[in-house]
């Protein structure tokens, strides 16, 4: 016999348009295979720093949402840290969700998409890919990790039919290469279950967490995109017919 | 031969094409509304802009504004104290002008009203340059006694000191009560003629009655009211206009109306002048108008837009002190729009749009202080249209048609802020508000004044632990609020006794049915201050810092607390029984012309100031710092986003705070979503869903810090700058520094 499911976590926050449709609960786990330079939740890395919460107590969280997030269009979304690195966890929330009628999205960056089952999948109303590069030295040295799995994984979820939102942080003199995102826009032309492209001009909010975990930001003195490089990249998606935003 | 023309024949011709019976034979306009209005389910794209002649009526009036600001007003009469006949007409242009009044003979130039209190004439004489004169001196200082003197007679030596240590503050009585809506919509509808009949006959009703004091009272008040109304007819005559008579024309209807409206503002330097709801009555008539082919839609935008230039220009001589406590020089000139019928029809109609269009064609303004009677039942168009107006001016608030519906009835509009007053049928004693939080303090100290060590309340142990302990505190609190209440309800019986006897309001009363139903408008400052510091104490360990007399001066906190603002119970819960309870004690106590007792949680923007007033608190507030507005969660302490915040001040009970809950959220552009297309379908969602909760009142500023931020540094490059502070909206670059600080100092529910 074994016990409830457990999963770690880090905290839970309601926020409106950009973790999915309309207004959700967000619910952030702990733990990150990634370490992606520009980073603004270093404070979910690690999962040991992550809370031990039961699925019956993240429900009751949520419960207190449902009405709420329904009526105004949400739902709830899992993000990290890499929900995928707790997928028992993850199912089980998801599942539970859309037992009681919420609209479920997962956001991931994908790279240990092979540890998504299935079911877990068709549990998920919607994935907030990450893609953080799109070339593959860009990716690692970005992310410390690889692109493929994050690409493999795209092409499942267009397989399985599961719709996707893609988010692409751009970053100036990282993500900003224009072959690169022509690369990617390409590829995500080709999918077709991508709703949508987010790109999100890099920010340093996150620095304040840098400074209180006494780790230093490695990003601290790179600029924020110029808004019109932002809106030229956007336009790249929108020529092949990704709306993007 | 000569033809006589009855007042049949005139209402004849007036209402022609109109249907419905019931308002024929008896005063009631929402009846008239009900069976002659057309709801609109539409879009926003019928709307025109403004005209040539818009833009030059308001740009002359706009020139004046620069040197307004500069000298803190533009000019002022002090010889004559105002009436509704008291001054010659004036004009901004006259050639372009289509709605004609000011009140004065010339635009933005004050008047005086004494009846209030002749010391806040001469002191807002005195700050801006001005000598009081020597006539209205003698006048109002040897034979006509003002209310702020007779307040000031009957107040007792316990009310003076609840008053000094700001423990109760705002009171009105050194001015006018305000908060009081004439149905200004009857003299288009019916004319001055058929009112005062209507008057006569109320008044003929209490001939056969015996002349108690309570008697004698509603006859003198209702001959003032005839006589009142006969002074808006002379006054409407200097102008060119017999109201007399009713509109016969949606240029008249709106005229007419206004003529009402500015006749209440000559008579009443009220604190809160609300204009009602006007809208969809208006729009019978333009679509008339329309029908018949005599107007269009650019003219219909026209007849609004200069309305709404004369609501702008609405001003009070007030002092700099009553400035700081308000936040600049608001008069709640507030217009209630949209909600439902009560037979399910929206009373969404294009001329709520119409107003609501003003914030483009004359740019964003505080006033008129617009108000959306929200239900997640309006149509979806109207929905989309007033969110994208608040993304786009901060200009608009909400409150819960489905709250005030089952209560109110459908013709209710909301006077200042969040009061909801059945028009023309129900009006309010206001109240202010007495600051919970310093009670608390009281409750440690055993009822002396933490600021002062003056014994406040009569005597009682202080607690002498080292720790808090929880239930000790909150019996002593509870013993406090005992006589927190009734000091507080004993004042203001005291204060009304003395405004009706000596600044009534002629006028607006008779814009109201006799007899009319009247509430004990009483309220709360300091909530979420009182509420988290009982969490403190509850669930961590508060240390008392005391100094050599034994009074309690500051708290060691050691551990976490829930706070009030994450829809944790734990918090939230302390928070919702303040609420009940002090509107219980309240009740107990016998209330001036027994109006029915209500509450609001409001603090206006004076959580500024009752914050000053204010030792340090156990949730770790310091001394002076500013309370958290109305019933927001304390700045910085709802850490979970808008929709937690809403939700814990959702559970407030609206039944045990019938005057209006008021909730003020600041979203950054990218908190209402990534894509700019999808934030007002967000920000619907998020009303919606926040009514559907049970929320009663939420102002929404969607805004950057670092907007504000700019403002403040230049001010001149933000003329316009508006944000919602508390159930109204204000200049945000007229505000003084310190609420400007504030302002910015408070949770901006964003994204990272």
């Amino acid at each position: 016999m074994t016990g409830p499911t457990t999963g770690r976590i880090h905290s839970w926050d309601l926020s409106t348009g950009v973790d999915g449709p309309g207004t959700r609960f967000v619910l952030f786990v702990s733990g990150c295979p990634l370490r992606c330079l520009y980073c603004a939740n270093p404070d979910t890395w690690h999962m040991r720093d992550g809370r031990e919460t039961t699925v019956d107590e993240v429900m009751a969280e949520i419960e207190k949402y449902r009405a709420f997030v329904t009526t105004a269009g949400g739902g709830v979304t899992i993000t990290g840290g890499e929900p995928l690195l707790q997928p028992a966890f993850t199912g089980e929330v998801l599942r539970r969700c859309r037992e009681a009628g919420l609209h479920t999205a997962l956001d991931t960056s994908g790279f240990l998409g092979a540890r998504a089952s299935d079911e877990l999948l068709a549990d998920t109303d919607l994935v907030l890919l990450d893609i953080k590069a799109f070339d593959i030295g860009a990716y690692r040295r970005l992310t410390g990790g690889r692109l493929a799995p994050t690409l493999g994984f795209a092409t499942r979820l267009d397989r399985l039919g599961v719709p996707m939102w893609i988010r692409y942080v751009l970053v100036p003199g990282r993500t900003d290469d224009p072959a690169a995102v022509d690369g990617l826009a390409d590829f995500v032309a080709g999918l077709g279950r991508v709703e949508r492209v987010d790109v999100l001009p890099f920010h340093k909010l996150g620095a304040p967490k840098y400074e209180a975990l006494g780790i230093p930001f490695p990003l601290r003195d790179t600029p924020v995109p110029d808004p019109a490089l932002t809106r030229s990249v956007r336009e790249r998606f929108r020529e092949r017919g990704v709306p993007a935003y | 031969m000569t033809a006589t023309v009855t007042a049949g024949d005139r209402a004849t011709v007036a209402w022609r094409g109109f249907a419905g019976t019931r308002w024929r034979e008896l005063i009631d306009v929402r009846d008239f509304i009900q069976a002659n209005y057309t709801p609109y389910e539409g879009d926003a794209s019928f709307l025109t802009g403004p005209t040539d002649r818009t833009r030059a009526v308001w740009e002359k009036v706009g020139s004046l504004f620069p040197e307004e600001r500069a000298r803190g007003i533009l000019d002022v009469d002090p010889a004559t104290p105002s009436t509704i006949t008291s001054h010659a007409p004036g004009w901004i242009d006259r050639d372009r002008e289509l709605i004609v009044g000011l009140q004065t003979d010339a635009p933005l130039k004050r008047a005086i009203m004494p009846n209030g209190g002749l010391r806040m004439v001469q002191n807002g004489l005195e700050a801006y340059g001005y000598e009081a004169d020597p006539f209205v001196t003698k006048v109002f200082g040897t034979y006509r006694k003002t209310h702020n003197d007779g307040v000031f007679d009957a107040y007792t030596p316990a009310m003076r000191t609840a008053r000094k240590v700001g423990i109760i503050t705002g009171l009105p009585d050194a001015y006018g009560r305000g908060r009081i809506i004439g149905d200004y919509r009857r003299v288009a509808l019916y004319g001055t003629d058929r009112l005062i009949e209507a008057k006569r006959a109320e008044k003929a009703l209490l001939d056969g009655r015996p002349s108690s004091e309570h008697v004698i009272r509603d006859r003198e008040e209702l001959a003032e009211q005839i006589k009142a109304l006969g002074e808006l007819t002379r006054m409407a005559a200097t102008y060119g206009c017999d109201v007399s008579r009713p509109a016969g024309t949606a240029h008249e209807a709106v005229q007419w109306l206004y003529l009402g409206y500015l006749a209440a503002v000559k008579e009443q330097n009220g604190a809160a002048m609300s204009l009602g709801r006007t809208s969809t009555f208006l729009d019978v008539y333009l679509q008339r108008d329309l029908d018949a082919g005599t107007l269009d839609e650019s003219r219909a935008q026209e007849l609004i837009d200069d309305f709404v230039i004369k609501l702008r220009i609405v001003r009070f001589l007030r002092t700099p002190e009553y400035d700081a406590l308000f936040s600049g020089d608001p008069t709640w000139v507030t217009e209630s729009i949209g909600g439902v019928g009560a037979d399910g029809r929206t009373l969404v109609t294009r001329t709520s749009f119409r107003f609501l269009r003003t914030l483009y064609n004359l740019g964003p303004a505080p006033e008129p202080n617009l108000t959306v009677l929200w239900s997640p039942r309006l149509p979806a168009g109207f929905k989309t249209f007033c969110a994208q107006v608040s993304i786009d001016t901060s200009a608009v608030q909400y409150e819960s048609d489905e709250l005030i519906r089952p209560r109110n009835g459908d013709d209710t509009a909301i006077a200042c802020c969040v009061s909801a007053m059945a028009v023309g049928k129900e009006m309010q004693f206001f109240g202010a508000r007495v600051n919970l939080a310093k009670a608390l303090l009281y409750a440690v100290n055993g009822g002396r004044d933490e600021m002062t060590g003056d014994q406040v309340t009569p005597a009682t142990p202080a607690l002498t632990g080292e720790y808090l302990d929880f239930d000790e505190l909150s019996a002593a609190y509870d013993r406090v609020l005992d006589w927190l209440a009734e000091t507080y309800v004993d004042t203001l019986n005291v204060i009304h006794h003395m405004h009706d006897k000596y600044a009534y309001e002629r006028l607006e009363m008779a814009l109201h049915d006799h007899p009319v139903h009247r509430f004990m408008a009483c309220g709360v400052a300091g909530l979420s201050v009182a509420a988290d510091s009982l969490s403190a104490v509850r669930f961590a360990r508060v240390k008392v810092v005391r100094d050599a007399t034994g009074l309690a001066v500051d708290f060691l906190t050691e551990g976490e607390f829930p706070a009030y603002g994450n829809n944790d119970d734990r918090a939230d819960s302390l928070a919702v029984g303040l609420v009940e309870s002090f509107m219980a004690k309240v009740r107990r106590h016998p209330t001036y012309r027994d109006a029915e007792h209500t509450q609001s949680v409001l603090t206006i923007t004076s959580n500024v100031v009752y914050g000053k007033h204010t030792g340090n608190t156990p949730d770790g507030r310091r001394a002076g710092q500013p309370f958290a507005p109305g019933a927001n969660p304390m700045n910085g302490r709802d850490r979970h986003g808008v929709a937690a915040s809403a939700l814990s001040v959702a559970k407030l009970p609206y039944e045990q705070a019938r005057d209006g809950i008021s909730l003020t959220t600041t979203i950054t552009p990218e908190g209402l979503g990534h894509a700019p297309a999808e934030r007002a379908g967000n920000l619907v969602g998020i009303l919606d869903a926040y009514m559907t909760s049970g929320g009663f009142h939420m102002n929404v500023n969607v805004l950057d810090r670092e907007v504000l931020e700019d403002a403040m540094e230049h001010p001149e490059k933000y003329p316009e700058l508006t944000i919602r502070v508390s159930g109204y909206a204000v200049n945000f670059v007229r505000l003084n520094r310190e609420q400007q600080l504030d302002v910015i100092s408070r949770t901006f529910h964003g994204t990272l």
